[in-house]
């Protein structure tokens, strides 16, 4: 069982995480069955305070949050500005004064929802959908519940699986939720980049890190790919798409390396043609229609923990 | 006339002295008793007033943060008898009215010497040089001048700004910062940026700029100061400049003399700072050269900021600390109780080299006779627990609270008038806003 909130990875140990994605999946057994929905947190109330844009992370907390019967306010306060400052700790304070009892928030600062959860502003439970290029926990937890569903159903942990992280790890909050968790879980990460976009401070990571994505790609078994925002050209972080793409995209040839039991992923939204080619996301090989079911079924599992759901046998 | 009795030396002399018209003027050694209607210092320590060449007094314009008069009680409480004040003010003070209008504030407050510092280019724009000649004729008698808080980074810029200055002998004190290296930077660049995910700023980007200005320095043979140094390889340019000759000094804050970069984990915003909070090795690198003389003197960077400016998300925050009240005790503790300086080190590094690298006479001198009185008592056996709600300071933006710390100022004289009595900051009568 997890408690308190839900703000990096670290939070997580082996334990509490490996607790979480077995209750995901008891969960989603029973929602996918003839009851959609359980009466675990009825009477509660969970906002959705997104200052990014992200309608697939908002429509899956929603989607997981009405499953368990919560009430679900989006409070999607996109465009204001995080120079000024008050307007986190306003909106906290409003959330606060409507009786908030778990917040659902997406920043583009960095730390947001650790402010959030330290300061006194928001009594709250605090889950952190993704604060700017430093976390997004509930990804990597669904990234480990899909990659044991694929590659480990029958084992407790991820000993022995051998992860790539492929692109933009420098600003990649998922590459640092997932090389926190999957390595915690006992995986081999190598990530995959040009120097450009991996952090000076790289080398103090329980990782690999290689610029060879060709080297790399037939001894894995799952392969991640992150996705490259455009604008990060424009920084000369490389010279052109072009070239990314050839260097570090996932298309076909690369494709065909991969091991056959090997799994393709991506935490969308994909650029298909950049960082993935159309072949490769829809190849049989990938998992990622499976990493969006598998997000409602991890959300529930964190809504329902640190909410204090009644346990799940007495809901059937 | 006011005597004082049994106050100790840095050389250790037990003295009595009396001061007249601004000066001492009389200095022996006591007969161990306290002298009749005299102040008796018992075992304190009297030195010459601290002087500041980094102050922002954010007078005028942000007095919502801090005044001149708030400032210069802030300054008093730290045991400064003089300040710097830079010139990031709203206007700017990039001109002789504003330095005037600044430095008369200053008087009227009449707690310390408050000294304008002048601004390099028109509205820290970086592009075209203010009119440093005016402020320098001016009745301030600009002579440090300051883009601080944005770099001069156009080295053409940089290079006529060194040059002009020669004119009046004045100083270039820069705010090393490459723009481009610090695009959106957060904190330093390194292993816990890495982590917590917060965009770096990295070493290089104050030492590249550093470089190039000493080079500069040495070609057009003028005078440069480096503000806040915070990186070991900064030191090594320094110390690298200094041994071929080059003019240039260079200064510390106490806070990179004492914090790291790993206490931004949390995200909160009072350890935000401009330059940023580096790495253990930095720190232990910036006292060296402090204890060696390489870094001349320390300059607190005192930057006050309203509550509402800290308490946010740390993209959100503002740049700064607090630093007047604290500076003396930080430098105790970081280097005089580290054994690595004596007292007397403490005196050069935070009197008498500022006082002379600004040019202030009646600042920074020996304490001998017919020298000015401007003086402090320091209870070296005493220490203190920093609490934000009791500092003079109008905000309370210290990253030391409930921090204890060695060293209490008790009293404080500036030219001859005693401003602090036993801790208490003795009111003039002003009517000036606070
Ligand atoms: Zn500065």
């Amino acid at each position: 069982m997890i408690s308190g909130h839900l703000l990096s990875a670290e939070d997580l140990t082996k334990e509490s995480a490996l607790g979480l994605l077995a209750t995901a999946k008891e969960l989603a057994a029973i929602t996918d069955g003839p009851n959609k929905k359980l009466p675990t947190l009825r009477g509660k109330s969970i906002v959705n305070l997104f200052f990014e844009d992200s309608t697939r992370t908002r429509i899956s907390f929603e989607s997981a949050a009405k499953r368990l019967s919560a009430d679900v306010i989006n409070f999607s306060a996109k465009g204001s500005s995080v120079s000024k400052g008050e307007s986190l700790k306003d909106t906290a304070q409003t959330l606060q004064a409507i009786g908030a009892d778990a917040v659902v928030i997406r920043h583009s600062a960095s730390g947001a929802a650790k402010r959030l959860a330290d300061t006194h502003w928001i009594q709250a439970a605090v889950i952190n959908a993704g604060d700017g290029t430093h976390e997004h926990p509930t990804q990597a937890l669904l990234d480990a519940f899909t990659i044991k569903q694929h590659l480990r159903s029958s084992e407790n942990d991820l000993t022995g699986v051998r992860i790539l992280i492929v692109g933009d790890i420098l600003h990649s909050r998922v590459a640092r939720s997932n090389v926190i968790l999957l390595t915690k879980l006992g995986a081999t990460v190598t990530l995959v980049a040009p120097p450009t976009l991996l952090p000076v401070g790289v080398s103090n990571w329980p990782v690999e890190i290689s610029y060879d994505f060709d080297k790399e790609i037939a001894n894995c078994d799952v392969v991640m790919m992150l996705r490259i925002q455009l604008e990060r050209m424009n920084d000369s972080f490389f010279p052109s798409a072009q070239e990314y793409s050839k260097r570090y995209g996932l298309n076909s040839s690369r494709l065909r390396k991969l091991s056959k039991s090997a799994i393709v992923m991506h935490p969308g939204p994909m650029n298909r043609g950049l960082e993935i080619s159309a072949e490769s996301a829809d190849d049989l090989k990938s998992v990622i229609i499976d990493q969006v079911k598998n997000g409602v079924a991890i959300r529930m599992a964190v809504l329902y923990e640190l909410l204090g759901g009644a346990p799940i046998g007495a809901q059937r | 006339m006011i005597k004082i009795s049994r106050a100790k030396l840095t050389d250790g002399r037990v003295v009595d002295i009396d001061i007249e018209n601004k000066v001492i003027t009389k200095l022996q050694t006591s007969t161990g008793k306290p002298t009749a209607d005299a102040i008796d210092a018992g075992s304190k320590l009297l030195l010459p007033g601290l002087v500041d060449l980094h102050t922002h007094l954010r007078e005028p314009g942000r007095e919502d943060s801090e005044t001149i008069l708030t400032g210069s009680k802030a300054a008093v409480a730290g045991g400064f008898t003089a300040v710097s004040a830079m010139a990031n003010t709203n206007p700017v003070a990039d001109n002789a009215g504003v330095v005037e209008q600044i430095y008369r504030l200053g008087k009227e407050a009449g707690l310390i010497d408050v000294q304008p510092i002048g601004a390099v280019t028109q509205g820290l724009n970086g592009e075209k040089l203010s009119e440093m000649g005016a402020m320098a004729d001016s009745i301030a008698k600009v002579r440090i001048f300051s883009d601080d808080g944005e770099c001069v980074s156009d080295p053409l810029i940089m290079r006529r700004a060194l040059e002009y200055v020669k004119i009046f002998n004045g100083i270039i004190a820069q705010h090393a910062q490459e723009p481009r290296l610090t695009v959106n930077a957060q904190m330093n660049e390194g292993i816990v940026s890495a982590r917590i995910g917060l965009p770096g700023w990295p070493a290089v980007a104050e030492e590249a700029i550093i470089a190039r200005d000493i080079l500069l320095a040495e070609h057009v043979q003028s005078r440069l100061h480096i503000c806040h140094l915070t990186t070991a390889g900064g030191v090594e340019l320094i110390r690298w400049a200094k041994a071929r000759g080059i003019q240039v000094t260079a200064e510390v804050t106490p806070h990179h003399l004492l914090l790291t970069d790993d206490l931004v984990e949390n995200y909160d915003p009072i350890f935000k700072v401009n330059p940023p909070l580096r790495t253990q090795k930095d720190v232990m690198a910036l006292r060296e050269g402090l204890a060696e003389g390489v870094i001349d003197i320390v300059a607190t960077d005192h930057a006050p900021h309203p509550a509402e400016d800290k308490d946010c998300e740390f993209h959100a925050g503002a740049c700064g600390m607090l630093g007047l009240e604290t500076a003396l005790s930080i430098v105790v503790k970081t280097m005089v109780q580290s054994n690595l300086m004596s007292w007397a080190d403490l005196v050069n590094r935070m009197s008498i080299t500022p006082a002379k690298i600004a040019g202030y006479k009646s600042q920074g001198q020996d304490i001998a006779i017919g020298m000015p009185a401007n003086l402090i008592l320091i209870d070296q056996e005493k220490s203190w627990k920093v609490d934000k709600n009791l500092m003079k300071s109008k905000s309370k933006n210290t990253p030391f609270h409930g921090t204890e710390l060695p060293a209490v100022v008790t009293d404080v004289f500036h030219e001859g008038e005693q401003v602090m009595k036993n801790g208490e900051i003795l009111d003039k009568g002003t009517s000036q806003n606070e």
